[in-house]
């Protein structure tokens, strides 16, 4: 996530601090933010790697053998290498599925995160900087939808439109949107008042160019607060409706799906097959949310000394 | 104050209007329920009669007109499955999510409510830490996972209690419910916990933030300057002012707890609507999908429309600035 905050490094520096590095320094006061961090990077960086570093394919039907199934964590697979964390019904050894796994949850709790970030942001912008009509109903819709719950929502919405990649993104995008809008209409309210964005404007610069130039990056702060919770949320609701069985198709194992299929398991004490896959979800939205929070602690000027 | 009522409740109306269409349409259009509901060996004959049979040759629009109608006269068309009237059907499974939410909501209070109050009193303990260590935890653990670990430790492991279904059920006040019975709380007790926990986090939150509000207040300086004992400080001064907002939001979020209880229900095989839901998406059975979303939209605009009112009622500043709007 250390990424996402370039934008801040942008601003003019001073000669012995400069705004990132004293960003890290306050981020990593936290010792459990920052083993957060670390996780969540090593996280990342797993999902990427995954056909590199797994000992098998566990969706090439030609590298999967029916006769490993269930084995519990420990065992050698009948091709030699040994299943560190067992393996499931249909005998993919659960490492390689795992992984593969959290590449499709990262893969659509991140671009879901994105798109609805860019659409809400445009949105709440739209809002705040027309005002009257536009924004009054804007909002009123924004509030509509923010008094039911993103978990209906979204649960709503793949009950109309069925399973699928795209339409799960879909359903998590408007599920989301409304928290982004109004953060930014929010922040950009308080900005549009100030005296740089007065300033701008008597210099004569276009809307387009004091909106997209002058205030959206100093909304940036707290969207980027929303926007990795937001993402965990995300993260963690699509593994819910793929537990549930109305999202992710059994095609796109992500973690919510590898989950569910173990739960046939669970109660016969074949425990790994969905405890191992619920870990990796675990500690990848903790981790996420932790960073979160660190952020908001560190990005909110109100909370500083 | 009518005419504030009146503009919410026609706005409620539009609403719940616009979201007919939405889920009819939409539900519409996923798949061919025929092929669902005819076995492979029918003839043509056959087919065409449970076409017919269901409205389901008609246009469109004309089905929708005909789900409206019959949505006001409380009539949202046949289950597929059960041949049942999809209303009566979800009526009927009603009872048990409610009983499921409505134990959840005392869960909450009762556990969250005294872990706030002892981490606000003592912000620098380790046990506070502790506890918000975990209410960070509960806003972060998917549901269904937390549920599937009840599940592992409490039924598989453990063996102390059941993991599905509801279990017996007696009746209070002539309502049948599983609270009324010794094997019904042991069934309960684990969806609710598991529906509980996201609420419980936020009651911890809401209560400690509350306690470190109001003990810094001349209030609570006047009693003890009193020499009140700090037990009755805290149990009758500062609990009563900080339960007002514990319990709005807590009223507020029944809502979501019965919108929740759709993935807790499917987990622990509890025969609620929101079970019911699952299966009936699973199913294609679209006349239970349609009703339940109805109701769902109803029961939240119902909610956020007495919200509305109490707030207008409590805060005039509210009524004020809409019609400013």
């Amino acid at each position: 996530m250390s990424d996402t905050i370039a934008p801040e490094t942008s601003t003019p520096a001073t000669k012995v601090e400069t705004p990132f590095r004293r960003f890290a320094s306050e981020f990593f006061e936290s010792r459990i933010a920052t083993v957060a961090l670390c996780l969540l990077g090593l996280i990342i960086v797993l999902a990427v790697l995954a056909p590199w570093i797994t000992p098998q394919n566990p969706y090439d039907l030609a590298q999967v053998d029916v006769m490993d199934g269930r084995l519990p964590p420990g065992s050698e697979a009948f091709a030699g290498y040994t299943m560190w964390l067992g393996s499931d019904g249909s005998g993919r050894d659960l490492y390689s599925a795992i992984l593969y796994g959290l590449r499709i949850s990262l893969s659509v709790g991140v671009a879901s995160g994105i798109i609805a970030l860019t659409i809400g942001m445009a949105i709440g912008l739209l809002a705040a900087y027309a005002g009257g009509r536009t924004e009054n109903i804007i909002m009123r819709v924004v509030d509509l939808q923010l008094s039911f719950p993103a978990a209906l929502v979204a649960l709503m919405l793949v009950a109309i439109m069925g399973k699928g990649v795209d339409k799960i993104i879909l359903a998590l995008v408007v599920a989301q949107w409304a928290y982004y809008a109004r953060t930014v209409r929010g922040t950009a309210l308080v900005e549009r008042n100030k005296e740089y964005v007065e300033a701008a404007q008597c210099l004569g610069l276009s809307r387009l160019r004091v909106v997209f130039r002058h205030i959206l990056p100093n909304c940036l702060a707290p969207l980027i607060v929303v926007g990795t919770v937001q993402t965990a949320h995300a993260i963690s609701l699509e593994a819910t409706l793929s537990f549930l069985g109305v999202g992710l198709p059994q095609t796109e194992p992500s973690l919510g799906v590898l989950i569910a299929n173990g739960f046939e398991y669970m109660l016969s004490g074949r425990y790994w097959i969905s405890v191992f896959p619920g870990l990796a979800l675990l500690l990848t939205v903790v981790s996420i949310n932790l960073v979160g929070d660190q952020l908001r602690d560190v990005l909110n000027p109100r909370l500083k000394k | 104050m009518t005419v504030f009522i009146i503009r919410r409740l026609m706005q409620a109306l539009l609403v719940v209007f616009l979201m007919s269409v939405i889920v009819f349409f939409g539900v519409n259009v996923i798949g061919d329920p025929v092929h669902m509901l005819v076995s492979p060996d029918a003839d043509q004959a056959d087919i065409e009669a449970t076409i017919r049979r269901l409205g389901l040759d008609r246009p469109i629009w004309e089905q929708y007109l005909l789900f409206v109608s019959g949505a006001a006269q409380g009539n949202l068309g046949n289950s597929f499955i059960f041949g049942e009237p999809a209303l009566k059907l979800i009526l009927h499974h009603m009872p048990a999510t409610l009983e499921l939410a409505f134990s959840a909501l005392f869960l909450a209070v009762a556990v969250g409510v005294p872990l706030g109050l002892y981490a606000g009193l003592y912000p620098d303990s380790l046990l506070s830490k502790g506890i918000m260590a975990g209410s960070i935890l509960g806003f972060s653990l998917p549901t269904f996972w937390v549920g599937l670990m009840l599940i592992m430790l409490f039924a598989v492991e453990l063996g102390w209690l059941p993991s599905t279904g509801r279990g017996d059920t007696g009746h209070i006040l002539g309502i049948e419910t599983s609270l009324a019975t010794r094997d019904g709380l042991s069934h309960v007790l684990l969806p609710a916990m598991n529906l509980a926990l996201l609420k419980i986090s936020l009651a911890i939150r809401l209560t400690r933030a509350g306690v470190r509000e109001a003990m810094g207040q001349d209030y609570v300086k006047y009693a003890r300057a009193k020499g009140l004992s700090t037990r009755r400080i805290v149990f009758v001064h500062v609990l009563k002012n900080i339960m007002i907002p514990v319990v709005t939001v807590m009223g507020l979020e029944f809502g979501s707890l019965i919108g929740f209880s759709v993935v807790t229900e499917s987990i622990f095989a509890w025969p609620g609507m929101g079970k019911l839901l699952i299966d009936a998406i699973l199913q294609l059975d679209r006349p239970v999908v349609v009703a339940y979303l109805m109701i769902i939209v109803l029961f939240f605009v119902l909610i956020n429309l007495i919200v509305d009112i109490l707030y207008s009622i409590l805060d005039p500043r509210v009524r004020l600035r809409d019609q400013g709007a």
